[in-house]
């Protein structure tokens, strides 16, 4: 049952596992574990990153196409929704509607990028989806009427995804998972650990993001074990050899980049509808596409797993890994240029170096290297077997 | 362009054959006149003019820029996306000369005096970004010749990070860099008024074009670099330490994008680290136009891009980016590999 869901592809590494089980009931409970805004939203963050993550490594990972442009389909999803909300009122047809309408617009412009550029070379797309996204950047920001320019857009969710909406009277009892930690090394008193949690609209809301984010997830496994998907990593390896094989390669790649880009788009849809704000910065902005890709290389190209991992210790990074450098320089002398280079806002600088360490010397990412480390301790096994002297099962 | 095609369907057949010998070998040559023609019949002719000279002034810095990034795709193959870091840098180089070393002799009102500020903040910006490209080169880009997907990522980082070190070696907030006085405001020449920093820019651009046309096709280290190219071995062979060559261009380049970034600080009068990501798209715009790794094709390009800017911008201020993205789809479907190319796919 759980290979059929898996589609045969599991972690095969008892870290990750352990790793990835924790991860998804944390995200399962989320609401009812962690008090507070802040880590609420960040789980909604990390939901929607997994999609764009995981469907950018479909491309990056499994077909080698570099592309800049996965935040413009991430932005036309993202404002869709934003756009049809503020035309339509806010209503499930209207979010339909703006959905539906992003994603056609996704597809024409991904079908247009593939076969203007996917022809010619592959190093190609990457510099030409860097310029197409930029003028796309630039078209939200000059078009102030329509897209609010620089200020953005407010999204007028639907009144049961919103904060008003109460789908459970009262409220029910939260299990404070920080607070637990530090009631248990005696920092903390247990009575803190139970907390009240009010289910409203928006928790509805991080549910359905969580819901949508583990089918996609499940999905992409399916894709990249699918013949279609081996395809794609024959492609990778050898593309003169898969086409002298008879596979139409640039019809493959024009797919590959299509089916991505969509995902990209839903993904821009929910982010929309869980952070009801969308401006160029957060959705568009050069910076996200290099931190999607970060995310993807430090969580292991061509692995899936890599985006769920990747995501959220990136996440976590841009919004503790401040708080812990800012630790760090005060413990340093102030203004000199160590505290500089410790201070918070340098962040993107240690994770930057982290992002070039990784290629070099981890270029599977995280869970590429965990699975390595797994494959050698089976591998070693019967070899230790042999050493004691105990016959090889392997070897008869 | 649509006028060109028309008048040529009425004419004769002879014409025609002309027309179209000149629009296949010359398409860079065909792509200017044919965009200058259709600007000008679009506005009126004083203010044509002075929107060309300006355009070729930004494409004289725009090609400075990106000159460095085609020479390296072109010789050594190597995509390097940490150019726009590059260009910061030498921006920052430029301006802590004008603003904190020479200020006096920039502040002052005579030109002898501007210049012995200017000359000293390009060769400062191009010694520093030279040197970082030095650096570079061996730490960053060495490891991945040949692998394009990792020279993407390991180069995007590396971008990250030069950006963050001039974060923190300079400060995160936009520094001003006035321009000195002997280079601001404009010299009146057959009764059109031309900006003289724009015509600094637009001496310097040829001076490069030309000095690069001529290292690379009359000399002997520019037959090595070209050779080199073509079959990497041979060269080896015959005895040149073809390593040393390419490390030699990778410097090179990385010195034409730190004084692209300086002459471009000192246009714009404002620098921020992230100035080299945004100029990035221009340069990325003009490679691909002129054909990676064409020279020729780049100088084309910078001055199509810098022309296309400014008359759109003129009629149209809020889609001179989109018309850029646009030119450049627009010849990538009528010639696939650019205007010039001369990388074999």
């Amino acid at each position: 049952m759980l290979t059929t869901l898996f589609s045969g592809d599991s972690p095969r590494s008892r870290p990750l596992t352990i790793v990835l089980v924790a991860m998804i009931a944390i995200l399962a409970l989320g609401p009812f574990l962690f008090p507070g805004v802040r880590a609420f939203s960040m789980m909604g963050m990390i939901c929607v990153f997994i999609i764009l993550v995981a469907s950018y490594d479909l491309m990056l990972g499994y077909t080698h196409i570099v592309s800049f442009a996965h935040t413009m389909f991430f932005g036309i999803g993202a404002y869709g929704v934003a756009m049809a909300t503020s035309a339509w009122g806010k209503g499930f047809d209207a979010v339909l509607l703006g959905a539906a309408a992003a994603l056609l617009l996704t597809v024409i412009l991904a079908l247009l990028l593939g076969l203007l550029s996917l022809r010619v070379k592959a190093i190609f797309f990457a510099l030409v989806t860097l310029a197409v996204a930029f003028a796309f950047l630039s078209l939200v920001t000059q078009l102030y009427p329509i897209t609010g320019g620089e200020d953005g857009m407010r999204v007028r969710v639907p009144r049961e995804l919103g904060p008003a909406f109460r789908p459970v009277e009262g409220s029910l009892v939260g299990v404070s998972l920080p607070d637990a930690l530090a009631a248990l090394v005696g920092q903390a008193a247990w009575s803190d650990v139970l907390f009240d949690v009010r289910v409203t609209g928006r928790t509805l809301m991080y549910y359905v993001a969580f819901t949508v984010s583990v089918l996609v997830f499940l999905f992409l496994l399916r894709v990249v074990n699918s013949p279609f998907g081996k395809v794609l990593q024959a492609i990778r390896e050898n593309e003169f050899r898969a086409q002298a094989l008879g596979y139409n390669t640039v019809l493959y790649r024009t797919a590959v980049v299509i089916l991505s880009a969509l995902l990209a788009c839903v993904a821009g849809v929910l982010f929309a509808l869980i952070n009801r704000y969308v401006n160029p910065e957060n959705t568009l902005a050069f910076e996200l596409m290099v931190f999607i890709l970060l995310m993807c290389v430090i969580g292991g190209m061509g692995t899936m797993y890599g985006a769920v991992v990747g995501a959220t210790l990136f996440l976590l990074a841009q919004n503790y890994l401040q708080d812990l450098l800012k630790l760090l320089a005060q413990q340093l002398p102030p203004d000199s240029t160590l505290a500089h280079l410790v201070g918070p806002e340098r962040w993107l600088l240690w994770f930057g170096l982290l992002f070039v360490l990784s290629v070099y010397f981890f270029p599977s990412g995280v869970v590429g290297q965990l699975r390595q480390w797994s494959a050698q301790t089976r591998r070693q096994a019967p070899l230790e077997d042999a050493k004691l002297g105990r016959p090889n099962p392997q070897s008869r | 362009m649509s006028t060109l095609e028309q008048s040529v369907e009425t004419a004769s057949p002879q014409w025609r054959t002309v027309f179209q010998r000149f629009r296949d070998q010359h398409p860079h040559w065909f792509l200017l006149l044919a965009m200058m023609l259709v600007a000008l019949l679009m506005m009126d002719f004083s203010t044509w003019l002075v929107l060309t000279v300006s355009g070729a002034a930004m494409g004289a810095m725009l090609f400075l820029m990106a000159s460095g990034m085609t020479l390296t795709f072109g010789l050594m193959n190597v995509l390097n996306l940490a150019h726009g870091a590059f260009i910061s840098l030498g921006a920052y180089a430029g301006a802590t000369v004008l603003l904190f070393w020479l200020n006096d002799q920039a502040a002052a009102s005579s030109l002898w005096l501007n210049l012995a500020s200017v000359v000293p903040a390009l060769v400062f910006a191009l010694l520093v970004a030279s040197v970082m490209g030095l650096v570079f080169e061996k730490l960053v880009i060495m490891p991945v010749y040949g692998d394009h997907l990792k020279q993407i990522l390991v180069t995007v980082g590396g971008s990250i990070i030069l950006m963050q070190l001039i974060e923190v070696v300079w400060g995160g907030n936009e520094i001003p860099v006035p321009r000195p006085e002997a280079f601001s405001g404009a010299v009146v020449i057959a009764g059109i008024a031309v900006e003289k920093y724009r015509l600094l820019a637009v001496v310097l651009g040829l001076l490069v074009y030309g000095l690069m046309t001529w290292i690379i096709e009359r000399t002997r280290v520019g037959i090595l670099i070209r050779a080199g190219v073509e079959d990497r071995e041979m060269v080896e062979v015959q005895g040149y330490r073809v390593r040393l060559l390419f490390l030699g261009v990778f410097v090179a380049g990385s010195a034409l994008a730190g004084l692209g970034g300086a002459m471009w600080a000192m246009y714009e009068e404002l620098i921020t680290a992230h100035m080299g990501d945004e100029l990035m798209i221009s340069v990325v715009v003009v490679i691909i136009l002129g054909g990676l790794g064409s020279v020729k094709g780049c100088f084309f390009g910078a001055i199509l891009v810098g022309l296309i800017n400014l008359y759109v911008g003129f009629l149209e201020p809020r889609l001179a980016a989109v018309a850029t993205v646009g030119l450049m789809v627009a010849v990538l479907m009528w010639r696939p590999q650019g205007l010039i190319p001369v990388i074999r796919v």
